[in-house]
C-alpha cells in the first residue's frame, strides 16, 4: 500500500489548484449560481479546452488521457475548495465511467468525441429519493417491435439541463436493468430544471413518454446493468466525498485565516482557546477524510481495472461518503460560528460552503444510509425475517 | 498511489507469522491475549522470559539500526511486525517503553559509553524501564517539574530528591528515565537534565496506585538521595528538555501503529457480541458499529499516509492529528462495548474486581485521552503547530 502521489500527480493538482483559483473565484461562482442550466456553458468550454480534463477518464485509444480515479480524486478536491459549478461529476465521471465500463465500440466511438469536444451526458435513474441504488429504478422499457418504448420519471438528477445526452436507466418486464443512450432533444424527452437551496448544483427532473430505444443505443450489449448502477452510484458517491474534503478544507483554512485577523478582547479571536480547539477539532475530521477519499480512490480505480473484489466499492464508498458528509457538515458548519454575523450574510462565501455541504451530504446518501450499508455487511440485515430469508 | 502490497514486505509478514506460530507454543501458549490494559500483571514473569525468546530471535527492536544489534526494519515493517504480533495475540510487551522510548533516544542522543552499557540489555529483554516525567505539579506542564538533581563537586556522582507519580511499570522496571532540576532556581524548560536511574538502591521507593480498573499499572516512585553517576546523564545537565521532548516524539509516532491490530480484535469481538445477542437490530448500535469500522478503517490510512511522508519521524500534519484521532475512537468504542452489552456489562466473571477485555477496554481506554498529551493538549498543539494560531499564554 502506498499513498504518496507520484510528482506527476502533485503537478496536475497544483496547475488545477491554479486555474480555479482564477476560473472558479467567488464571482466565477456566483455568475454560474444564476446562470440557465447552474453554469456558464463558456467557463465549462474554457476548462474543456485549457485542461481536458473531460478526457481523463477516456482511453487513450479514443484520443482521451487514459488517467485514473486519483488524478480525478485530487481535482475533484480542489473544485471543492473552489466551489466549482460545472457539470464535472456528472459528465466526465459518471457518465463517462458508465461509457467506458459498458459502452460498445462504436458506442465509444460515436460519445466520446462529443464528451471531448465539450458535450455534456448525465446518467438519470432514480425514481424514489429513499434508496440510490439500481432499486431506486423505475422507469420501463418495453418492447415494440424491433425497438423499444422508456416511460418513467426521474428525480433529483444532477446537471441534466444542459446536457447533450442522458443515460437513461429502465426496468425491462424480467426485471433486468438496462441503460440507453438518448438525445436529449429526442422526442418523449422533457428535462426541467429546478431552483436549488445550494445553488452551487443544479437538479433537474427528466420526464420520458414513449421515449423510442434502439438496440444499438443500449449499454453492456443490452445485457442487465443493475450492477452497474450500483457502482456507478459508489462511484459518484466517492467524486462527493472528494468535493467534500476540499470544501472541507477551504471552510477551514478560510475560517482560521478569519480568525487570525478579527480582534476582540483585545487579542484575536485565534487566541482563545475555545476557537482554537474548534480548529483543531475540524482539521481532525478534514485530514481523516482525505484519509478515507484517498483510500477509495484507489479501489475506485481497481474498479475501474475491472480488479476490484466483490464489495470493495461499495465499502470504500460507504465509509468515505458517510465520514466526509458528516465532516463538511460539521467543518463548514463551525466555520460559519466562528465567522460570527459576517457567516450569515450573502457576501461571505462561508454560507456557499455550508449550503453545498448540505446538498452534497444527502445526495447519493447520507451518513446514516452509508453507515446502514456497512452495518448490513458487519452484522448482516437489521431485521430477523431478513436473517432468517438469507 | 496504490493498495498494492510491496511482495518483500508480504515476505517479511509471513516470516513473522509464522516465527510467532512456532514460537507462541508450549510454556508460552498461555500467554496469547494476557497482559494487555487491566491484565498487566499477570504472568509478568513468564512474559519477561518471552521477550528473552523473542530477543533470542531477533525480533525485539527490529527498528533499530543494525550497528545496535537492531534490524533496521522500514517503518512499514514495523507496522507488519506489531499487526502481526498482535494477530497471533502475543503478549502486552513489557519491553516496550524500553525499546521504543530509551533505546531510540540514546541512539539519537547517547554517547558510546551508554549505548554499549544500555542498549544490549534492552534488546535481550533482560533490562526493563519506565519514564519518570510527570509528578504531582507537573502534569501537562511539564517545565514544571521539581524533583532535584545535585552534583557532588568530589565524585560528580548527582543525587536526585523528589517524586515522580503515574509511572508506569515501575514495580517491574530495572530502570527509570528521569526529568529532574540541575539547575537550583531554574523554571520552566531551562536547568534541567535527563538521568537513566537505577530503581534498586535504598534511595528509591515505589508505591503502586491502584487504577478504575483494581490493577495498578502505574506507581509513585519516590527519590532520597537517589545516586546516579555522571555518565548516566544523558546529554549535558541542561539539555535534559531537549532529550525528554525528542523521546516524546518517539512516543508519539512508530510506537502507536502497532496497536490498530489490537483494536481490530477488540472491535471484532463487539461485533460477534451484537451478532449474538440480538442488539445487531438496535439501529443505534448499527450506526455505532459502522461508524467504529470506519473509524478504524481511516485510521490505518491515516498511518499509511503519515508513512508516505517520509521515515524521518517528523511530524506532518497527518501525524499531528493521530494522537487525538485514535484515543478519541478508542475511548468511544469502549462505550459501545458497553452498550452492545447492556446491563449484563455490570456482571464481574468472578470474586476480586475481574473484569473481561471489553469490561477493560471502556475503563481503561479513558486514559488514552489523558496520558502522552491529553486531547486538551493535543488539540493545542494542533492549533498553534498545524494551524499557525497563537500560543497559548502562560501564568
Ligand atoms: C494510565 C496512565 C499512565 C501514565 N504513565 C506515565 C508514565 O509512565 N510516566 C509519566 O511520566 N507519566 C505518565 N502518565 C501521566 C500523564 O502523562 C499525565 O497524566 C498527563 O500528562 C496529564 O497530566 P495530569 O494528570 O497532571 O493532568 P493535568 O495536567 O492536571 O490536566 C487535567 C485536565 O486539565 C486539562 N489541561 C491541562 N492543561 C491544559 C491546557 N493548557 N489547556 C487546556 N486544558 C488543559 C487536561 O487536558 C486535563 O483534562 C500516565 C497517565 C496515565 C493516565
Amino acid at each position: 500500500m502506498d499513498f504518496k502521489f507520484t510528482d506527476e500527480q502533485t503537478m496536475v493538482f497544483e496547475t488545477a489548484a491554479a486555474f480555479l483559483a482564477e476560473a472558479s473565484d467567488s464571482a466565477a461562482v456566483r455568475s454560474a449560481m444564476v446562470a440557465a442550466n447552474g453554469y456558464q456553458p463558456g467557463d465549462w468550454q474554457r476548462l474543456c479546452e485549457e485542461m481536458y480534463w473531460q478526457a481523463i477518464l477516456i482511453p487513450e485509444a479514443h484520443d482521451g488521457l487514459g488517467l485514473g480515479f486519483v488524478e480525478i480524486a485530487g481535482i475533484l478536491e480542489k473544485m471543492g475548495e473552489r466551489l466549482y459549478c460545472g457539470p464535472f461529476i456528472a459528465s466526465a465521471v459518471v457518465a463517462t465511467s458508465a461509457l467506458a465500463a459498458a459502452g460498445s465500440d462504436q458506442q465509444q466511438a460515436s460519445c466520446f468525441p462529443r464528451l471531448l469536444a465539450g458535450q455534456t451526458a448525465a446518467l438519470a435513474y432514480l425514481g424514489r429519493s429513499d434508496l440510490w441504488d439500481s432499486g431506486a429504478v423505475t422507469a420501463t422499457l418495453v418492447a415494440d417491435g424491433d425497438n423499444w418504448r422508456l416511460n418513467g420519471d426521474y428525480q433529483l438528477v444532477a446537471h441534466a439541463a444542459g446536457s447533450d445526452f442522458l443515460l437513461l436507466a429502465a426496468k425491462r418486464p424480467n426485471g433486468e436493468l438496462a441503460i440507453a443512450i438518448v438525445e436529449t432533444d429526442s422526442a418523449g424527452v422533457t428535462i426541467t430544471g429546478h431552483p436549488t437551496m445550494d445553488q452551487t448544483r443544479p437538479l433537474a427532473t427528466v420526464t420520458a413518454v414513449d421515449v423510442t430505444v434502439t438496440a444499438g443505443q443500449l449499454l453492456n450489449s443490452g445485457g442487465c446493468c443493475a450492477q452497474l448502477v450500483d457502482d456507478l452510484a459508489d462511484i459518484g458517491a466517492i467524486s462527493l466525498a472528494a468535493d467534500q474534503v476540499g470544501g472541507s478544507q477551504q471552510s477551514l483554512t478560510a475560517a482560521v485565516d478569519y480568525t487570525q485577523e478579527r480582534v476582540q478582547f483585545g487579542r484575536t479571536i485565534a487566541s482563545f482557546q475555545a476557537i482554537k480547539h474548534k480548529a483543531a477539532d475540524m482539521m481532525l475530521k478534514v485530514e481523516a477524510g482525505r484519509s478515507a477519499l484517498y483510500y477509495a480512490a484507489c479501489v475506485a480505480e481497481l474498479w475501474r481495472q475491472s480488479s476490484a473484489a466483490p464489495g470493495q466499492l461499495a465499502e470504500a464508498a460507504a465509509m468515505a461518503k458517510s465520514y466526509c458528509s458528516d465532516a463538511y457538515y460539521f467543518v463548514s458548519g463551525t466555520a460559519v460560528q466562528l465567522f460570527g454575523g459576517v457567516g450569515i450574510t450573502a457576501e461571505y462565501d462561508i454560507q456557499l460552503y455550508f449550503k453545498r455541504a448540505k446538498s452534497t451530504e444527502s445526495y447519493l446518501g447520507s451518513g446514516n444510509y452509508h453507515r446502514e450499508r456497512l452495518a448490513e455487511q458487519l452484522l448482516g440485515p437489521a431485521s430477523p425475517a431478513d436473517q432468517e430469508a438469507l | 498511489m496504490n493498495l498494492a502490497q510491496n511482495r518483500a514486505d508480504e515476505l517479511f509478514r509471513s516470516e513473522v507469522a509464522s516465527w510467532l506460530e512456532q514460537n507462541l507454543s508450549g510454556e508460552f501458549a498461555q500467554l496469547r491475549h494476557r497482559g494487555g490494559p487491566g491484565d498487566e500483571h499477570s504472568f509478568v514473569e513468564e512474559r519477561k522470559a518471552w521477550e528473552q525468546c523473542m530477543a533470542a530471535g531477533g525480533w525485539t527492536c527490529i527498528g533499530w539500526p543494525e550497528q545496535h544489534g537492531g534490524r533496521g526494519a522500514s517503518i512499514e515493517q514495523q507496522v507488519i511486525f506489531n499487526e502481526e504480533y498482535a494477530r497471533a495475540g502475543g503478549p502486552g510487551r513489557i519491553g516496550h517503553i524500553g525499546e521504543t522510548l530509551m533505546g531510540p533516544t540514546l541512539i539519537a542522543y547517547g554517547s558510546a559509553e551508554q549505548q554499549a552499557r544500555y542498549l544490549p540489555g534492552i534488546r535481550e529483554g533482560r533490562e526493563f524501564w519506565c519514564q519518570g516525567y510527570s509528578e504531582p505539579s507537573a502534569g501537562s506542564d511539564l517545565g514544571n517539574v521539581k524533583t532535584r538533581a545535585e552534583q557532588a563537586a568530589e565524585s560528580g556522582e548527582w543525587r536526585i530528591n523528589g517524586q515522580k507519580v503515574w509511572t508506569s511499570w515501575a514495580t517491574e522496571s530495572n530502570y527509570c528515565f528521569v526529568v529532574a532540576r540541575t539547575q537550583p532556581g531554574s523554571v520552566g524548560h531551562k536547568g534541567l537534565g535527563f538521568f537513566m536511574v537505577a530503581l534498586d538502591q535504598p534511595g528509591v521507593t515505589v508505591k503502586p496506585i491502584e487504577q478504575l480498573t483494581g490493577s495498578s499499572e502505574f506507581n509513585e516512585v519516590f527519590f532520597d538521595d537517589a545516586v546516579c553517576a555522571d555518565s548516566d546523564l544523558v546529554g549535558g545537565p541542561e539539555q535534559g528538555w531537549q532529550v525528554a521532548m525528542a523521546l516524546l516524539g518517539f512516543e508519539r509516532g512508530v510506537s502507536t501503529l502497532g496497536q490498530q491490530m489490537l483494536f481490530q480484535n477488540e472491535l471484532d469481538e463487539v461485533i460477534a457480541l451484537a451478532k449474538s445477542n440480538g442488539s445487531y437490530r438496535d439501529v443505534t448500535i448499527r450506526q455505532r458499529i459502522a461508524t467504529a469500522h470506519t473509524g478504524l478503517r481511516i485510521m490505518r490510512y491515516n498511518s499509511m499516509r503519515m508513512l508516505a511522508g517520509g521515515e524521518d519521524g517528523s511530524l506532518s500534519k497527518e501525524a499531528m492529528i493521530y494522537k487525538l484521532y485514535w484515543s478519541s475512537w478508542h475511548r468511544n468504542l469502549g462505550n459501545l462495548a458497553m452498550d452492545v452489552m447492556g446491563a449484563q456489562a455490570q456482571l464481574l466473571a468472578g470474586d476480586g474486581y475481574q473484569l473481561s477485555r471489553l469490561q477493560g477496554l471502556f475503563l481503561y481506554s479513558r486514559a488514552d485521552t489523558i496520558y502522552g498529551g491529553t486531547n486538551q493538549i493535543q488539540r493545542n498543539l494542533i492549533a498553534e503547530r498545524a494551524l499557525g494560531m497563537p500560543r497559548e499564554p502562560r501564568g
